[in-house]
């Protein structure tokens, strides 16, 4: 479980709490605006260390297969997945807008 | 049961029946006795709470949102220069809509210092969003804590009730005092239940930020809140007087108003003076009334317009100045007159101030004044207006 | 390949979508403190960068109960957060506050010290970037001497902040807590297992972990895990434990590194002359003395 994007909609009137109480990790944009540069995991370098899914400020990495996974929507391209990782398995490149 | 307490005892022995969950506690002078009873009752056993010694004003409320948050009924008390002191954490409960109860001791603000009662602490905290009630007597005292609860916590309302005693005319004055029975209590003020609280099944995100899109929109449902505080507390009356069969007027208290030509409105302890000299002055032909403001938020606009419409004048008599301007129960209350078309001349009397012994001549001066016109503003004792 | 420290946290995300600056130190330590602590962490979090970054409605990025405190009231929402689900009778949970330095060391201490004296059974972290960034790097308590914010300008006469940082971890210590510790985001692991050992023991539990600003302290974004790194390495911060009265320290570096490197490399040092450096290599070295005759080593 984490917080994901929700359909769009207007908060109106009626859709606004009575109270400042909401539900939990509720996401209506995304990050991947914030790009210049894209990490990309090399999967046949890769080794699954996990060194960049724990280090990674925004938690966008994940491990499937033994193999590094980036969240798009919501990486922001700081690089630090690829600094630390010691296979250089991750290269970045630059975002095509 | 009947027993001698002081406004601060029938405070405490009030919260004791409505069983607050937690208590955060920081003493002040005139309320330091609440929270010394209330850590006496924890101690033994015939309250139970989670009783916490906190090291500020600022972090006694921001404790009690804390408890809010989780669901917990929570109680806090300070004074002036606490109040002062935590005024951030007032803002933030009420728009928060924590429904917490605070007891407030009236008392007057540094500088220069001053420990005695006067109403220039709460006052000046109208807008942070809290309902402000001012009781007359430790009964009243008591059975406002009980009743604070019951309003604040309604789903309607969802805001924090400030209980203001008037710093040592009333919290450290003894009366006879009736105590209602536990069960009384269980039957009149139901457990808290709210939505409005972290929960583990549906995880909550609260107190949060929001922009010019929807800030204004909290803004205005809390406002709704506040106002329709007014009915509720108007149930709550009629089903703390089915229970306890004590009547309260809701939010004035009227004293022969009905045929009055001249009358005072003030708030608090004064109030009592202000009918004897009324009295007085009726024996003598003068067609005298009092208003006792009960609440001053919600602010009684309706009410006090129609126990006015028929007074050729009125004086507010308030402890309390809005330096640069006037009496900010007065600011109020020709509000309410005027969004009525009401004709009665208004005139502010500030007595008070720092616990000065307001006299029942200076109450009969006060009438004498309006029937013969006088000043706007007049600073009681200073030799201004018509009393010198 | 299996890696012991991953597998010791929750795989789920705690804090996702936020809108922290890319390379954020101080995301990085709550993101990882709470993938320990897990659902049934209460986070409480006051006026600061995580607030701003994580709370704005409709835009809720918690997937556990977070609240925002005021800015001085972190603790004290926290006490009384724990004390109202004590109350309700919940057992299963973690109170845990993240504040700034600023949240922390200054405008917060107040609360911080009552919680601690009350031993009141919350985490406390302070993520520490050394200034007020949220506001745009104003100096703090625990800004160290010689870095330029916003408010201690670097100029001929006055080179930057005059004063060293507070030290919050023995001040704390000082109160007789159950557990403290320093902690840095470049060393995730040593930080990890603080927040493990941490939710293992009841009263209060401070954990004072550094997490570099690549705004403020002049570095690339993706700089932010190697300089939390160097200035454990460098010796300008350290890795320790306080516990039954006791300082321990939980990671020793062989031989420092340069410490002049670790402050070139910043925007905010690198007007630095080297008398500057000096001060503060001198300090860095008296504290290590300090810390041989002091700490378990």
């Amino acid at each position: 479980m984490r917080p994901y994007i929700r359909e769009k909609k207007v908060f109106g009137f009626d859709d606004v709490p009575e109270n400042t109480c909401f539900e939990a990790g509720y996401l209506v944009t995304v990050n991947s605006g914030w790009r210049s540069i894209r990490p990309v995991v090399n999967t046949d370098k890769c080794v699954g260390c996990e060194q960049c899914y724990l280090y990674c400020p925004d938690g966008v990495i994940s491990i499937k297969d033994n193999k590094a996974v980036i969240d798009y929507d919501f990486c922001k391209g700081c690089g630090i997945c690829a600094k630390i990782c010691k296979p250089g398995a991750i290269e970045t490149e630059a975002e095509r807008k | 049961m009947k027993k001698f307490l002081s406004g601060n005892e029938a405070f405490a022995e009030g919260i004791r029946l409505a069983r607050p969950e937690v208590i955060s506690a920081y003493p002040i002078t005139p309320q330091t006795i609440v929270v010394e009873r209330l850590s006496e009752m924890v101690e033994n056993g015939s309250l139970k709470s989670e009783y916490v010694h906190v090291e500020s004003e600022h972090s006694a409320l921001s404790c009690a949102m804390g408890a809010s948050a989780t669901g917990a009924r929570a109680f806090t008390a300070t004074s002036s220069q606490g109040l002062l002191y935590m005024a951030e954490c007032l803002y933030y409960a009420a728009g928060g809509r924590f429904p917490i109860v605070m007891m407030n001791a009236d008392r007057s603000t540094a500088l220069p210092w001053n420990i005695y009662g006067d109403q220039r602490d709460s006052l000046s905290q109208l807008d942070s969003g809290w309902i402000q009630s001012y009781a007359e007597n430790a009964q009243e005292a008591l059975d406002l804590a009980l009743m604070s609860y019951r309003i604040a916590e309604d789903k309607r309302v969802s805001t924090p009730y400030m209980a203001n005693l008037d710093g040592f005319v009333l919290t450290h004055t003894y009366e006879k005092v009736d105590i209602p029975t536990e069960e009384e209590a269980d039957r009149f003020l139901p457990a808290y239940e709210t939505d409005n609280r972290i929960d583990f099944d549906n995880p909550k995100n609260m107190a949060f930020s929001a922009g010019p899109d929807t800030n204004f929109i909290f803004k205005y449902k809390a406002h709704e809140g506040i106002l329709a505080a007014k009915e509720v507390i108007k149930e709550t009356e009629n089903e703390f007087e089915a229970i306890f069969g004590r009547r309260y007027s809701g939010l004035i208290e009227n004293y022969l108003t009905d045929d009055a030509e001249y009358i005072i409105v003030t708030l608090g302890s004064i109030a009592g003076l202000c009918r004897k000299t009324a009295d007085r002055l009726r024996e003598q032909g003068i067609r005298a009334g009092v208003v006792r403001i009960r609440y001053m938020r919600p602010f009684p606009n309706e009410e006090i317009a129609e126990a006015l419409s028929s007074a050729k004048a009125y004086a507010v008599l308030e402890k309390d100045i809005s330096f640069g301007n006037e009496g900010t129960v007065f600011t109020n209350v020709n509000s309410a007159v005027k969004k009525e078309n009401g004709k009665a001349e208004g005139y502010n009397f500030i007595g008070g101030l720092g616990g000065r012994n307001i006299s029942a001549s200076d109450i009969e001066n006060i009438y004498e004044s309006i029937i013969k016109g006088t000043d706007r503003v007049t600073f009681i004792g200073t030799g201004g207006g018509n009393n010198g | 390949m299996a890696n012991k420290i991953a597998d010791s946290i929750s795989r789920e995300e705690f804090f996702y979508g936020h809108k922290a600056c890319a390379g954020c130190g101080g995301s990085l330590a709550v993101r990882a403190a709470l993938k320990v602590l897990g659902p049934n962490a209460v986070s409480v979090l006051p006026a600061g960068c995580m607030s701003a970054v994580g709370f704005n409605f409709p835009q809720l990025c918690f997937s556990n109960n977070s609240i925002i405190s005021t800015f001085a009231g972190t603790a004290s929402m926290l006490t009384g957060i724990e004390a109202g689900l004590r109350a309700k009778g919940y057992k299963d949970f973690t109170a845990v506050g993240f504040a700034g330095d600023g949240g922390t060391a200054d405008i917060g201490i107040q609360a911080l010290s009552g919680a601690i004296d009350r031993n009141d059974n919350i985490i406390y972290i302070c993520y520490d970037n050394e200034a007020y960034m949220n506001t745009g790097i104003q100096k703090s308590g625990l800004t160290p001497f010689g870095a330029r914010t916003t408010t201690t300008p670097a100029g001929s006469n006055i080179h930057g902040n005059i004063r060293p940082k507070k030290n919050m971890f023995e001040i704390v210590a000082a109160h007789g807590i159950p557990y403290a510790a320093t902690a840095s985001v470049g060393y995730i692991g040593d930080f990890i297992a603080k927040v493990q050992k941490a939710s293992q023991i009841q009263g209060t539990k401070y954990i004072h972990v550094i997490a570099p600003c690549p705004t403020g302290w002049g570095v690339a974004v993706d700089e932010t895990v190697e300089i939390a790194k160097e200035v454990v390495d460098s010796g300008l911060w350290y890795l320790a434990e306080y516990e039954n009265g006791e300082y321990r320290l939980t990671h020793r570096p062989k031989e420092f590194t340069s410490a002049e490197a670790y402050l070139k490399r910043q925007g905010r040092f690198r007007h630095l002359t080297e008398d500057d450096i000096k001060v503060i290599t001198d300090s860095r070295d008296e504290k290590w003395k300090f810390i041989e005759k002091n700490f378990i080593v």
